[in-house]
């Protein structure tokens, strides 16, 4: 496929009217980044899918929001935050006894440094930026469970 | 009606040469995919939350370049995070160029660890730390030259998508701007 080309890729497909949240109970992200640019992006990637999403900008906020007793079906983090990173966030949520699938989005590519957010408590941890094909089998893994 | 015809005759054609030119990626494609009805700037949106950080982060590296011994650990910072907003927007060119300077610099920053090393060793200097981060580039050329490169590209692509969403806003919201669900 010519890149750029006019016609609609896998993702729209994925997207248009085969909403598979919708259809069902609606789900609640969490995106948690210090780059406005990024939860845009994010949170409209999750909302395409229907996911009912609200948003962070340090790991400290998405501490207090799950204090405060707000739930969230799953945590999309990144690592480097000011105030409180993904990682001190992730170990904070999990010491709470936070249920929720926690993931990971990094765009460092060192093994060592994702090895350490992993130890934290994700579920797993995924390259920014986040797409379709990352996004849709984790909401059918939401679903079967 | 002919002359909005043209106009979207022409937004294509724009488009569709920022990929063919190697400036955009697959990524400006998602982007462009999630724009509809109820977010119909979203791209634009976007880009613009990109260029306002993007060029702040321009500066602070050429200054953190121009510094002399180099501050190796914050340039990479600097250079990750203008990689990462880069890769967001689909701007590939400009990815590739950030991709070819953080190696530059790790590279350059390895062989001064290493001429650090030997100094250590001829000399017996015992009072620098292992974890000096301000090592002299070896070769602060290669960096800048990069660097001159990279801001090239950034300043071409953002001349030409300031350009394209011009005539986007032109050519009327009900085309390329808002795709139907």
């Amino acid at each position: 496929m010519m890149i750029g080309a006019e016609g609609a890729s896998s993702s729209k497909k994925a997207r248009i009217s085969e909403n598979p949240v919708s259809k069902n109970r609606p789900y609640f992200a969490l995106v948690v980044d210090d780059d406005p640019m990024i939860r845009r992006i994010h949170s409209m990637i999750l909302k395409s899918v229907g996911f009912k999403v609200e948003v962070a900008e340090n790991g400290k906020e998405a501490v207090d929001l799950f204090r405060t007793g707000a739930k969230f079906h799953i945590v999309f983090i990144d690592m480097e935050m000011p105030v409180m990173d993904g990682i001190e966030a992730t170990k904070a949520m999990r010491a709470m006894k936070v249920e929720s699938k926690i993931v990971g989005v990094t765009s460092r590519n060192s093994e060592t440094e994702r090895e350490v957010f992993m130890q934290a408590g994700l579920d797993l941890c995924y390259t920014k930026p986040l797409t379709m094909a990352k996004i849709v089998p984790l909401l059918e893994e939401l679903q079967k469970n | 009606m002919e002359r909005n015809q043209q106009l979207r005759r022409q937004l294509a054609s724009m488009r569709q040469s920022l990929f063919d030119q190697g400036h955009l990626d697959e990524q400006f494609i998602l982007l462009e995919e999630l724009q509809d009805d109820a977010n119909p700037n979203f791209v634009e949106e976007v880009v613009t939350l990109h260029y306002r950080d993007s060029a702040r982060l321009i500066t602070t590296i050429e200054r953190a370049l121009e510094k002399s011994p180099l501050d190796f650990n914050k340039l990479d910072g600097y250079m990750h995070q203008f990689k990462g907003s880069s890769t967001s927007i689909g701007a590939q060119k400009v990815k590739a160029e950030s991709t070819q300077l953080e190696n530059i610099a790790r590279q350059e920053m390895e062989k001064a660890q290493l001429h650090l090393l030997e100094l250590m060793h001829s000399f017996q200097v015992k009072t620098l730390s292992k974890n000096n981060n301000n090592l002299i580039c070896m070769n602060p050329s290669r960096c800048m030259k990069t660097f001159q490169l990279l801001k090239r590209d950034y300043a071409t692509l953002r001349r030409k998508l300031e350009a394209y969403f011009q005539l986007a806003r032109q050519a009327g919201p009900n085309e390329i701007a808002c795709r139907p669900k």
